[in-house]
């Protein structure tokens, strides 16, 4: 059998989860976005003052900005962005437990496994669905030690302070074209605070999942990990296949204070027709430690980097990612790391899979600051090819104004080789086990790095998709 | 051919694929069961790709003659379904598969070999894994190590006795197996083949080594010699003495004095 023929079906690309529930949106802006739009959403929300003038400026600041002209290729975007509906609200009302959640929407989620997935580990469900936070719940000890878990528009009417002490300072409206998109039409996301030195062993759980034609989110979400506590966030997310492209571009704003700890782990698959992008970053203070952990599946292009900010002494940042660009798809992620104060550590390592015309591009940010002294950064990218007319390309910018910084970059191209899949095959193993088995291997330190679910979860993705694959 | 033989090739001739460059010229060998044979041969006389084209590698095409295996045709076989019928290629240079353990790789492998696709019990794969590998004198976390990466010459050739131990072939072709270890590795390797053998006394073993020395500690019933493409001399243990003492030169241009198999 000719070899491109087996490859060509690998098929992670095809989308999993491709099924659409009826729902009837309460509310629905018009089409594209305005001032009438934004005024819209946040009359909706009930916003203070403050907010709507914070929504409107970032509007100018969106219209001021040109579109980037790096990475990917945006210049069907425009057209896209006429044709989306801003703001969809499914209910009026936030739903206090899983028993009041309509039905339809219901049946949704139980496509996705998630009350299944509730019910073992998951401690506080927040379930995004369209623009809203329809159902949240947290453990009663949590909130019985201050932690703060809820969607973003509680967050803002319930810890108006708190909200606005650190909302738009970690990624300004003026940051990126996006963000500015984002800060005008934001709805749906978290908002969370851990209290000085609280610890959970059980990893904070947020599903969301895009579910109306046309329908962009923008999805804002705000972690303040107060001195000494320690956390882990997963968000998972998952959207049907539809045929006119889609739009997701997210604003994920993180303080992680002095001696805390933090990871933020993302898997996402979203269908071939999505731009997604987004903007994560974290400020990482004295002896703090920001983990990002994001895979990005499907999407027809995603630019993402996640970044750290390492503004106190001895500030730690890790970045771990997992691309896999399919037949169409362009993967252009990365992520950037600034240290700016002394003693500041940080690791990059990204691992991508390009199959058929797929293409993944690793963008990173290494800079060093006068005055962060003693710096030390360690880049890892590695690519896996799967067929010819697969692409990778690798922009690792760095930029030291210290003599005394210490970083390290490497790269590598690796194609799935004859030899490899002989060695397998010379031990009966045939041809799409083996090819399983290779990309497995690839993404395995990355892999073992998620909670066992979604560890056995990617691993199944693959496999699924490569079942019967041999014709 | 008798019942007795696993292996009959006659006549085989082989060129790398998408090239015009012969490499077999007409190899006539047959290994009884329980036999151990020797190929020995100067650099680039065959003996490599005899060994590849044997386990189905796909940069290989065969041009001419036959192969037999247990008296059915091997050629018309794909690698993978090769080694479910019972042939072993421990490799010359064992490849590296990253992020995948041995315990792993091993499970799959054994399962691949399950009659009619029956399900490997886990319980019982491990414990077989923790047998084999105490009775190759190995550190059971060694299975936890990922296949072949970073591995030192002679952890990467323990590892193909491991797989061969696991997978209990009916034939092991070995490769060059010596090479790149020194005298202490051979002798752990050679004691962990003779291990295999003394316990499966059917099954069959082709040695393809340059030097004499894997001969001292893995005694062939045969020797061949190979040159330029064919086998050119055939004999028992004192073939190999002979080289040793004379070596290879003028086989090139000698008449093939094959005494027979």
């Amino acid at each position: 059998m000719p070899q491109n023929e087996t490859i060509q079906d690998l098929g992670l690309d095809e989308y999993k989860y491709d099924f659409v529930t009826e729902t009837e949106p309460v509310f629905r802006a018009e089409k594209g976005l305005s001032e009438e739009v934004v005024r819209q959403i946040s009359a909706h929300k009930e916003e203070p003052e403050w907010m709507l003038e914070y929504r409107l400026k970032a509007l100018d600041v969106y219209n001021s900005k040109p579109m980037p002209k790096w990475g990917g290729d945006l210049s069907s975007l425009e057209a896209v962005l006429d044709e989306i509906y801003f703001y969809v609200r499914p209910q009026d009302q936030m739903e206090r437990s899983w028993d009041d959640v309509p039905d339809e929407i219901k049946n949704t989620f139980e496509k996705l496994g998630i009350p299944e997935a509730e019910r073992k580990i998951l401690a506080g469900v927040g379930a995004q669905y369209e623009s809203e936070m329809v159902y949240h719940s947290l453990r009663e000890e949590w909130a019985a030690q201050g932690v703060i878990f809820d969607s973003i528009e509680d967050g803002l009417k319930n810890h108006p302070e708190l909200f606005r002490e650190h909302f738009g300072t970690i990624i300004p409206m003026h940051d990126n074209k996006f963000a500015a998109m984002n800060s005008a039409v934001w709805s749906g996301g978290s908002f969370v605070y851990i209290p000085k030195g609280v610890s959970l062993d059980t990893p904070l759980q947020a599903y969301f999942r895009v579910n109306q034609e046309r329908m962009g989110q923008f999805e804002r979400t705000l972690i303040i990990i107060d001195e000494g506590a320690q956390a882990h966030y997963i968000e998972g997310c998952t959207a049907p296949v539809y045929t006119t492209e889609s739009f997701h571009s997210g604003v994920i704003e993180i303080v992680v204070k002095k001696n805390a700890r933090f990871r933020y782990t993302t898997i996402q698959n979203w269908s071939n027709n999505m731009y997604n992008l987004v903007t994560q970053r974290s400020m990482v203070h004295e002896n703090a430690t920001m983990e990002w952990l994001d895979g990005n599946l499907g999407s027809k292009l995603t630019m993402k980097y996640p970044s750290c900010y390492l503004i106190g002494e001895g500030a730690h940042g890790e970045i771990m990612s997992i691309a896999y660009a399919g037949d169409g798809q362009h993967q252009d992620t990365g992520g950037k790391v600034v240290h700016v104060a002394p003693h500041t550590t940080s690791s990059i390592t990204s691992k991508s899979i390009s199959k058929g015309t797929g293409r993944s591009t690793y963008r990173g940010l290494c800079k060093v600051h006068k005055g962060a002294r003693h710096a030390r950064s360690n880049v890892e990218c590695d690519a896996l090819l799967i067929n010819d007319t697969s692409r990778t390309d690798t922009y690792p910018y760095i930029e030291i104004e210290e003599n005394d910084a210490s970083v390290g970059h490497e790269a590598s191209v690796s194609k799935i080789g004859e030899e490899q899949l002989f060695y397998l095959a010379s031990r009966g193993i045939a041809k799409d086990e083996a090819m399983a088995m290779i990309v497995r291997g690839f993404i395995e330190p990355i892999a073992k790095q998620l909670p066992l679910e979604y560890a056995v979860e990617l691993n199944r993705l693959i496999e699924m998709e490569m079942e019967g694959s041999v014709g | 051919m008798s019942d007795a033989s696993i292996l009959k090739i006659e006549g085989l001739e082989a060129k790398v694929a998408d090239e015009d460059l012969p490499i077999l010229t007409g190899v006539d060998l047959e290994i009884g069961k329980g036999e151990i044979h020797a190929i020995m041969g100067p650099n680039g006389s065959g003996k490599s790709t005899l060994a590849k084209v044997l386990a189905g590698h796909p940069g290989y095409e065969v041009t001419s003659g036959s192969v037999l295996f247990q008296g059915s045709n091997l050629l018309e076989l794909e690698a993978d379904e090769r080694s479910q019928a019972g042939i072993f290629l421990a490799f010359q240079y064992p490849v590296e598969i990253p992020g995948v353990s041995i315990a792993n790789f091993l499970r799959t492998a054994v399962q691949a070999h399950q009659a009619d696709g029956e399900e490997l019990d886990i319980f019982e794969f491990s414990d077989i894994l923790t047998e084999r590998m105490e009775l190759l004198e190995m550190d059971v976390t060694f299975a936890e190590r990922h296949v072949n990466d970073g591995f030192s010459g002679g952890e990467k050739k323990r590892n193909e006795i491991l797989q061969m131990a696991m997978l209990k072939p009916k034939l092991a072709v070995m490769d060059e197996t010596d090479s790149g270890l020194d005298i202490d590795a051979l002798k752990v390797v050679a004691s962990g083949v003779n291990t295999l053998t003394e316990e499966d006394p059917e099954m069959s073993i082709l040695l393809i080594t340059h030097y004499q020395r894997l001969l001292d500690h893995i005694e062939p019933d045969r020797v061949h010699v190979m040159v330029d493409g064919r086998i050119v001399r055939s004999g028992g243990p004192e073939v190999a003495h002979q080289l040793e003492a004379e070596g290879y030169r003028g086989w090139s241009e000698a008449d093939s004095i094959a005494d027979g198999v």
